[in-house]
């Protein structure tokens, strides 16, 4: 490990007093730049080793081994079997496929949503007012996942509001199912969205779109032109939040899913019987963020993270 | 840019509509708890308190919420040690894999929560032993320590190293520099980092019903396990309309100490 440190100027003037065990142990440290980062680091990263990435890490290995089917007990031979299965069996694909589905339209969805309400926020309404909307849009995340998730499973319950509403103007009552599952996905995520729109749009100097306009785009072309990129890798950085988080979701799936099923259902509902399919399955969603992840590194999204 | 008077207008009406989206939901939990109807039939025709007395006197729902109080403490002390070592080391220093470091703690907020769950459980149920409240606290704090680095790293930033510099050359002892020049500057960035943390702890559900040891209940788990029971409907309507409700303390927290920099639950 390479290490520089802001560089100090070696203190000068009366010699030191007789140093004692703790200004010996002050020298020491002060010469050594790897002694301190090694003391700073020791600790929190010993936790991510050992208690997050060595668990992902035998995930993996988990995934490899097998079940025995009469006497459940593990079989730790390595073989492709749970990967095989969840490649050939139409049932799990379908799950694995509308899984990405669902997620990619929650993040569409949010993305959608969060970009009126971002620009507005950070562009159209007065200086004063931002600070009370950005508040206003955020504490939602700090009222609990279950409670949010239940009060959907009330609003689109067959006697709930939203059939009432429905039922006014003569619509059926929505239920639950795959749209109900959307619907209640992007409300959750939708703040992780939200925030770095405004915050990329909050940050472009207005001379940017000033110069814009001076230079004759319409309203339309410097949008196009001057605020999607900045707007763009905001998006991508909410996007790592919505469409992971609604990869591995399956409470939201039972709750207002109906009979339908995600990746996250199959995980759980395997995990006590067949640990290894569950790993295995567990492990579509890390793959897929990882390859996310690289993939919107370029952008530059990530430092936003 | 100049946008003219119907856009504004539109988004205007937008912001409006996506406020009412985030709202409304929030508004049928606290309304419902005091509906007076067991069918819970909307609108409400009549209110009544007769079911928050109901979960105030309910034995199970009293130990849930003290499991979660102690479990989030826990959690959070945790996260707090870890986090702010971990946010000195990533700002004050630079050294090679400082990047990939930063993107490794936040994998566990970034991967689904049922990956770490399933992870943490298979390693503590097939190589540790078995799962206690121990277990459940070394996960939850696992996804805290994130929002405490990123709180504590952002100040950080923001604080010159000068400053701390000066206090060693003035001899101080690194001990003392944290406690008098680098603890002080970093302290309601802290307090906002752990509020997150015990927020984030005190809420979650997915790591939770992977690492809670048999028997054990925090308020989420208590309500998931309730929230089929028909009978129990009206007491799970209170104490979700309480979680709605308690989560506006932390937010009114956040702004007296820091000036609403806090209100960022994750990032």
């Amino acid at each position: 490990m390479t290490v520089t440190s802001p560089t100090v100027p070696a203190p000068s003037g009366a010699p030191a007093p007789s140093p004692g065990p703790v200004r010996a142990a002050q020298t020491w440290l002060y010469r050594r730049v790897w002694a301190r980062l090694a003391a700073l680091l020791a600790l929190p990263l010993t936790w991510l080793v050992l208690i997050y990435l060595v668990p992902l890490a035998l995930l993996f290995v988990t995934a490899l081994w097998t079940t025995d089917s009469f006497t459940g007990l593990l079989v730790r031979e390595v073989s492709l079997d749970n990967y095989r299965e969840i490649l050939t069996e139409p049932a799990f694909l379908l799950t694995v496929l509308r899984t990405v589905l669902v997620a990619a339209a929650v993040t569409v969805a949010c993305g959608l949503i969060a970009l009126p309400m971002g620009f507005f926020m950070s562009r159209v309404a007065s200086p004063r007012w931002r600070p009370l909307l950005l508040a206003l849009v955020l504490t939602p995340l700090w009222a609990a996942y279950l409670v949010k998730v239940y009060a959907w499973r009330t609003i689109l319950s067959p006697s709930g509001p939203a059939a009432d509403v429905l039922g006014w103007v003569g619509l059926s009552p929505p239920g639950y199912g795959l749209g109900a599952v959307v619907v209640v996905l992007t409300y959750l995520w939708l703040p992780y969205m939200i925030l770095p729109v405004y915050t990329a749009l909050s940050a472009m100097p207005e001379s940017l779109v000033d110069a814009a306009a001076d230079l004759g785009a319409r309203p339309w072309r410097t949008f196009r032109d001057v605020m999607l990129p900045v707007i763009w890798p905001a998006l991508v950085a909410g996007s790592v939040f919505t469409f992971s988080l609604s990869l591995g979701d399956y409470i939201t799936v039972q709750l207002v899913g109906g009979t339908r099923q995600m990746l996250g259902n199959v995980v759980y509902q395997n995990f006590s019987v067949n640990l290894p399919f569950a790993a295995a399955m567990a492990t579509l969603p890390v793959v897929v963020m990882v390859g996310y992840l690289l993939a919107v590194r370029r952008t530059g999204a990530l430092e936003n993270l | 840019m100049t946008l003219t008077r119907p856009v504004t207008r539109l988004l205007g009406v937008l912001m409006a509509l996506g406020l009412a989206f985030i709202y409304v939901p929030l508004a049928v939990v606290v309304v419902n708890s005091f509906n007076a109807s067991t069918t819970f039939s909307w609108p409400p025709t009549e209110l009544t308190l007769q079911w928050w007395q109901a979960a105030f006197a309910n034995e199970g729902v009293r130990a849930a919420l003290w499991t979660s109080v102690q479990l989030a403490t826990l959690a959070t002390v945790v996260a707090l040690v870890l986090g702010t070592l971990a946010a000195m080391a990533l700002t004050r220093y630079s050294f090679f894999g400082r990047d990939t470091i930063s993107l490794l703690f936040v994998l566990p907020i970034a991967l689904p929560g049922i990956v770490t769950g399933i992870g943490l459980n298979n390693v503590f149920t097939s190589y540790l032993g078995g799962l206690t409240f121990l277990t459940l606290v070394i996960g939850h704090a696992t996804f805290c320590i994130v929002v405490v680095i990123n709180n504590a790293a952002a100040r950080l930033r923001r604080t010159a190293p000068s400053l701390e510099e000066a206090s060693l050359d003035l001899g101080a002892t690194r001990a003392r520099t944290f406690r008098l020049v680098t603890l002080p500057a970093m302290r309601s960035a802290l307090f906002a980092g752990g509020l997150l943390a015990f927020g984030l702890s005190f809420d979650e559900i997915i790591v939770t019903t992977f690492t809670a040891g048999p028997g054990i209940q925090t308020l989420p788990l208590w309500i998931f396990q309730n929230l089929f029971r028909p009978n129990q409907a009206p007491v799970v309507n209170v104490v979700a309309a309480f979680l709605v409700l308690v989560s506006i303390i932390p937010i009114y927290l956040a702004n007296r100490i820091s000036g609403g920099a806090a209100t960022t639950p994750v990032r």
